[in-house]
């Protein structure tokens, strides 16, 4: 299905601001003025996008420790992460969660997770829920479990695909597989050669598989899942082959990477490279119009990391609050 | 006022929350039973009996059988409760925590803080906690002082028929994750029940459940009758004991215990869980910390010994506190110089 020349452009931005989110916290964790860990998302922009394009608030998704992405991709403002990165009060999480904890119920975005396979059981609950409240005008809400290659060797991983398999709960489980868990290769760690789809159809769910550096195969992979589960035939898994252009965390040495394989990816497997191509071979974008989203993205940044400079600290008062709703 | 059992005021509680508020669900395993069977749903119908005849009120999309995956559980509970229900899960045992803590304690328990006070996990876990069943190592323990070391948890230990029907319907109507711990030796349990359909008790209220003035005992759960028995016997003798129900761990009513103790000056603190690093000895240091100068005698713990929980029934009851081990902890603090 053709995209309107607005979908692509949005969908574009989109990629392009979680890119120099990500670019710009590189360098800027660089300088010590970020506390703690950071993983970044970069290389992975087309999944991210390529799967909530199609959702909206009511759906809900729960991502990862290298959440950055997911959140932009839902919805999540752009100011209030990079307050939040900062440790500021003003930031989505007042500066109690920090880069690894985002979340925005808002938007139907339950929360970035510092435990790798905790989010699928979750996901599952929410999935619950929309099967609960039953279909709408377009079907069942869904809920969405963003999972890497290292979360899909955790038990819960597995627990939670059973569970949405024998409640057919409205679930996607979205594995993207970078090749890496933490600092191990997929081709080690995961023993079904590296090959995450065969098990979520084992656990008896169907299960889909595409290029998830080609922001086009993402997205129509993605409206087939959703009108099978939509319609209410139970969860279903896609696999997502991607890369991670940065390490683990900020700070690996990535000392595991093979010679130009960093150059190689960020010169062949590059999604916003591919997507540019993509339109303008095809006369649906022209350079000057994705070179203005360039800008206005690098502005969006400037102004966000400008602002979480300036934003409000949190104070030891702050400390105490939030852990209950009633004491 | 009605006459009902422990596990009776478990499921009515539920049912008449499931009936008022159409976000209230059940998960667990084997909450309906016999899925999948010859047998057909409800050929169980729940472990306890605290669900029995919940699927056919409610149906399927309320009351959730579940496989055995207690991460899938817990985590499911939190995904509802994040988007809109009002989860009771069930946890078979209390020493299955072993298996979700993530879910329970990274997860659940801390969603709100992590989130900037911005999304609020109204889920109940309720789980049968409690030793006296020769069920040995795991499946007796008690699980509170663990999960009471969690911030961002509420845990709840009702030692009554009518302390469940409050606590629960609290417990269900709170928006802050709760665990509800149901001992398995009380579920026979009958007691009088308040009728009120709102019949509420406020978590972190304790209970004072004897009066006297010579020493405070602080206990919850099953052993809370174990203390009422040895305030009855010492009453006899002419002693005075203030037997203080926490109901609730977290939150924890601090002042109950204080205000008693700086009348008795002396307080004994029964407890079912290992010694080290648990209520009692926080409650011992609270105490110790916060009514120094009320104190006659030094603070007495009497809990089991640090062990695993042993099988055979001669070991079960030499683990246990037993009424003659806290008469002893009494008399040791009434005798103290």
């Amino acid at each position: 299905m053709q995209l309107s020349r607005d979908a692509l452009l949005r969908a574009y931005r989109r990629m392009k601001v979680i890119r120099e989110f990500e670019e710009r916290l590189h360098v800027e964790i660089m300088t010590g003025e970020i506390a703690g860990f950071t993983h970044l998302y970069c290389g992975q922009e087309a999944v991210a996008v390529g799967v909530c394009e199609h959702l909206d608030a009511a759906d809900k998704i729960i991502s990862t420790h290298r959440g950055h992405g997911h959140c932009l991709a839902k919805g999540c403002d752009v100011t209030a992460m990079m307050k939040e990165i900062w440790g500021s009060r003003e930031g989505l999480g007042k500066g109690k969660g920090g880069s690894m904890h985002i979340a925005d119920i808002e938007v139907g975005m339950l929360g970035a997770n510092g435990i790798v396979g905790a989010g699928a059981p979750i996901a599952v609950g929410a999935a619950l829920s929309a099967k609960i409240d039953g279909p709408g005008p377009d079907g069942l809400r869904v809920s969405i479990a963003f999972s890497g290659d290292g979360a899909c060797n955790q038990g819960t991983t597995f627990e939670a695909m059973n569970f949405a398999v024998v409640t057919q709960a409205p679930c996607i489980f979205v594995f993207e597989n970078n090749h890496y868990s933490e600092h191990t290769g997929v081709d080690y760690a995961v023993g079904t050669a590296g090959d995450i789809a065969s098990r979520a159809e084992a656990f008896g769910m169907k299960a889909w598989r595409a290029d998830g550096t080609d922001f086009f195969a993402v997205h129509d992979t993605m409206r087939e899942v959703l009108a099978h589960v939509r319609a209410g035939n139970g969860p279903a898994a896609v696999e997502f082959d991607t890369e991670r252009f940065f390490g683990h965390f900020e700070g690996d040495p990535q000392r595991y990477r093979g010679p130009g394989e960093l150059d190689r990816i960020r010169a062949e497997r590059d999604c916003l490279k591919k997507f540019r191509a993509s339109v303008t071979a095809a006369g649906l974008l022209g350079d000057a119009d994705l070179d203005a989203v360039d800008s206005e993205s690098l502005d969006a940044i400037e102004a966000a990391v400008t602002a979480a400079r300036a934003a409000a600290r949190p104070t030891a008062e702050d400390v105490l609050t939030d852990v209950y709703i009633s004491y | 006022m009605a006459q009902m059992m422990y596990r009776d005021a478990v499921l009515s509680t539920i049912a008449e929350e499931m009936a008022r508020d159409p976000s209230v669900v059940v998960l667990g395993e084997d909450v309906v039973g016999g899925m999948g069977t010859a047998g057909g749903p409800e050929a169980i119908g729940g472990i306890w009996s605290t669900s029995t005849g919940l699927f056919g009120q409610f149906g399927a999309n309320r009351v959730i059988d579940t496989p055995i995956s207690e991460s899938a559980i817990i985590g499911a509970a939190s995904g509802l409760a994040l988007s809109g229900k009002r989860p009771v899960a069930e946890l078979m045992f209390a020493d299955f925590i072993g298996v979700c803590l993530d879910q329970i304690w990274n997860q659940m328990g801390k969603f709100r803080y992590m989130f900037g006070g911005k999304s609020k996990c109204p889920a109940v876990i309720r789980m049968a906690y409690g030793a006296g069943y020769n069920a040995a190592a795991q499946h007796s323990q008690s699980v509170h002082q663990i999960l009471t070391g969690m911030p961002g948890l509420k845990v709840v230990m009702p030692s009554t028929p009518a302390d469940v029907k409050g606590l629960l319907r609290t417990a269900i109507r709170d928006d802050d994750p709760v665990i509800f711990l149901e001992h398995k030796a009380l579920y026979g349990m009958s007691g009088e029940v308040p009728d009120d359909p709102d019949f509420m008790i406020p978590f972190g209220h304790a209970r004072l459940t004897r009066a006297g003035q010579d020493v405070t005992i602080v206990s919850s759960g099953l052993l809370l009758g174990f203390c009422e028995a040895v305030a009855d016997k010492l009453a006899a003798e002419g002693i005075g004991c203030d037997v203080i129900d926490l109901r609730t761990t977290s939150p924890l009513d601090e002042e109950a215990i204080l205000d008693s103790v700086e009348v008795t000056g002396r307080l004994v603190v029964v407890d079912e869980a290992p010694p080290r690093c648990g209520l009692a000895a926080d409650l011992c240091a609270l105490v110790s910390n916060k009514a120094f100068a009320s104190l006659k005698a030094p603070p007495e713990a009497v809990t089991p010994p640090h062990t695993p929980i042993p099988f055979a029934r001669e070991l079960e009851s030499a683990y246990l506190p037993s009424v003659d081990k806290i008469e002893a902890g009494v008399r040791k603090v009434l005798g103290w110089r």
